[in-house]
């Protein structure tokens, strides 16, 4: 009985997005982004900011192909002041007021700090950015990101870089049926069945680094993410099905007592 | 002596502009902030650089 | 009687119901526009037993399900629904069931809801209990064990007046550990002086969410402003109360329609309030004095019982309070599915308790029923009833601190 959406689109800062893959650029080589954002189908590719080097005059800019939204993330932050210093910079780079928030305290485990992060949202909110802050999946975190002013909320599944999949699965789960915002799932994805299992969940989007970085055939892996997070959406459009549940239903009968 | 990047640096009095040939950096692909304020490109040849500054070069990499 | 003969016959001597009166506080929200589309597009003839056993099966309930799961479709699977919905409220409630009892201070009013015993054209004893009075009564329902009341009034500003209705909860927080209040809407301001007179809990029903129908049924008062009292769950909780209770008086209009109102008024006010405590109550239209014959949907047991599992499945967080208009068979059975608090030593009668809980009352003046009373239990018996069932009686819920 769902009502489908004819044109599915994924909106962030009143921006229309067909695609609900976010490529990562990181940790490979800057020729091969091109192929990889066009197997990916990737309408939003995120980069980072760090300080140049010299004598190389390689910019990463030019191998993004034109029309592709750029999402510069604050990683190397450590708290929120860095964070929106970064974000600043990252905006006078490309032009772009599209911001991913990262704010780490932990170089082990690379989890976001939640509550720095909330603060560096609602500065950069107010500043005009479209903020997009990865956190780690808690509801009242979530939802004080809602009123800091967040474009999306974007939970880990695992820690970056791990390709775990959705160890957060039930917390997320929780930010999807709670916020009234999108939740882009983000990190520690590794396995195209895993996006898959994101979109049927309700995920927005999905954005994947490692997992295609780390692949045998970087291009093949991009295209088998779009495919999984294509049909995840379309399966989360369409209505899940029924699950059989285990166990018979009580013998003893909870409803003889009505009378009419 | 002021830090760039990091980096203990003699480049005081050169002018941003100057001191971004002298250092190979390509203009176009970066941007400047001195003490945490961004300059902006128009500035580079007006802004000298002075004893004490702390100068931060950045620019885009990959990432996640 | 000429002026009730011209509100029940000429429409135009009402005044605007959606109209808010100079005094009325308006807040800014975006909750009844989203309760009323969802409401006003709700066909529950569309809903098939696929969507129902769909729906069933998910582990979390979608506006659709609950939809799929308050349609004639779902009648057949009743037992399901009660199934799964035992689940859900042992999953959040274990086996406890809360008693607490309602004790009605004023039932003078000034609204005339045709519907209603204490309508202010109907020839009733009307009695307001002065503070000693009231002091009397809870002293006897707190020595009865009773831990937590419900005050009530009827709707009149011009007899309880903020400052009386304040020093009630004064009084009631003294001798009990939950103080609810079931009186006339109020501005926020007024429900912050509630609360720190020891209220925190504000309940008040929308009666139904169809405001045409609403007109026709509530002719004349401030009861009458329908968008005022739709958001006064909310101005509570902008108030600082600790939660709210929300109910449709099943009957009145299309009831599946009301019940999804209903769910939906809850669900999205959770939304926007996480922290609130939220409760349903689902009374059904009953006979009163001195009542009329008008034009009203029945609704069966057995339909109130999937209106409740549905509530139940779709909010499992909700305390559900079942009425002391339903029998208390149909009490005994509620309470092993669905509900999670019954009053007890009920009386909506004013003035009755030193007589009900046994005390000579003698001369002592009492004031009419609001509405006939099915389950008259009190408290003792309810709660050997309630663990006779196997369920553990509870009589306060937290400490207020």
């Amino acid at each position: 009985m769902q009502e489908k959406d004819e044109k599915d689109t994924l909106v962030l800062g009143g921006k229309e997005f067909h695609s609900r893959f976010i490529l990562g650029s990181g940790k490979y080589s800057l020729q091969l982004i091109e192929a990889a954002v066009r197997d990916a189908g990737a309408e939003i590719v995120t980069l980072a900011v760090r300080r140049a080097q010299t004598k190389e005059h390689e910019n990463i800019l030019s191998y993004i192909p034109e029309g592709v939204t750029l999402l510069p993330n604050t990683s190397g932050a450590r708290d929120a002041h860095e964070a929106v210093r970064i974000a600043h910079l990252a905006r006078e780079l490309c032009g772009s007021n599209f911001v991913k928030i990262e704010i780490m305290r932990d170089t082990k485990y690379l989890l976001p700090d939640n509550a720095e992060t909330i603060r560096a949202t609602e500065i950069l909110a107010k500043e005009g950015f479209v903020v997009l802050p990865y956190m780690y999946p808690d509801l009242n975190v979530g939802r004080d990101l809602v009123s800091a002013g967040a474009a999306a909320v974007m939970p880990l599944a695992a820690p970056i870089g791990s390709n775990r999949g959705l160890a957060t699965r039930d917390f997320i789960q929780m930010l999807i049926d709670e916020l009234d915002l999108p939740v882009i799932v983000d990190a520690g994805i590794g396995k195209p069945s895993q996006a898959c299992e994101a979109m049927e969940m309700g995920a927005a989007a999905v954005m994947a680094n490692t997992a295609l970085a780390t692949a045998g055939n970087l291009t093949m892996m991009a295209s088998a993410f779009r495919q999984a997070i294509d049909a995840g959406r379309k399966a989360y459009l369409s209505g899940l099905g029924r699950v059989l549940v285990r166990g018979a239903a009580s013998s003893d009968p909870l409803t003889g007592f009505l009378r009419d | 002596m002021l830090k760039i990047n990091g980096q203990e640096t003699d480049a005081a009095g050169k002018s941003i502009s100057e001191y971004l040939s002298s250092a190979n950096y390509e203009p176009r692909q970066i941007v400047v902030e001195i003490n945490e304020e961004i300059i902006a490109k128009e500035r580079y040849g007006e802004t000298i650089l002075k004893d004490g500054d702390v100068v931060e070069i950045i620019s885009f990499m990959g990432g996640g | 009687m000429d002026r009730k003969y011209q509100l029940e016959n000429d429409p135009s001597s009402r005044i605007n119901h959606m109209e808010y009166l100079p005094d009325m506080e308006v807040i800014e929200s975006d909750i009844c526009d989203k309760v009323l589309e969802e409401m006003n597009s709700y066909d529950a003839s569309r809903y098939t037993a696929r969507d129902v056993r769909n729906a069933l099966s998910h582990e979390n309930c979608s506006i659709e399900d609950v939809k799929a799961l308050l349609s004639p479709a779902a009648e057949p699977f009743l037992e399901e629904m009660a199934q799964r919905a035992q689940r859900e409220t042992s999953r959040h409630f274990g086996n406890t069931v809360y008693i607490f009892t309602p004790l009605y201070i004023d039932n003078h009013c000034e609204n005339y809801c045709v519907y209603c015993g204490f309508n202010r054209y109907n020839k009733i004893r009307r009695l307001k209990l002065n503070m000693e009075e009231i002091e009397h009564e809870m002293d006897v329902i707190a020595r009865s064990g009773m831990e937590e009341i419900l005050l009530l009034t009827g709707e009149s500003r011009g007899s309880s007046s903020i400052r009386y209705i304040g020093e009630a909860c004064r009084l009631a927080a003294k001798y009990f550990r939950m103080v609810g209040l079931e009186v006339y809407p109020v501005n926020t301001e007024d429900y912050r002086y509630f609360h720190e007179c020891g209220a925190d809990y504000v309940t008040v029903f929308q009666e139904t969410y169809n405001s045409d129908r609403y007109e026709e049924l509530h002719l004349d008062g401030r009861k009458r402003i329908w968008p005022y009292r739709f958001h006064t769950q909310e101005r509570a909780l902008m108030a600082g109360m600790r939660g709210v209770g929300f109910s449709a008086l099943l009957g009145l209009s299309d009831f599946r329609r009301d019940a999804l109102a209903t769910a939906l008024h809850v669900y999205y006010l959770q939304r926007k309030y996480p922290r609130a405590e939220m409760s349903l109550s689902c009374p059904r239209i009953r006979p009163i004095v001195g009542g009329t014959d008008l034009c009203y949907e029945k609704v069966s047991e057995r339909q109130l019982c999937q209106i409740l599992c549905a509530y139940r499945i779709f909010l499992p967080f909700a305390g559900i309070t079942v009425s002391s208009r339903e029998s208390s068979a149909f009490r005994n059975g509620i309470v092993r599915i669905a509900a999670t608090k019954v009053s007890a030593g009920v009386s909506t009668g004013i003035g009755d308790h030193a007589e009900k809980y046994g005390e000579e009352c003698g001369e002592c003046k009492e004031g009419d029923e609001q509405f006939e009373i099915n389950d008259t239990r009190s408290l003792d018996t309810m709660y050997n009833d309630i663990r006779g069932a196997g369920l553990q009686p509870v009589l306060n819920d937290y400490v207020s601190l």
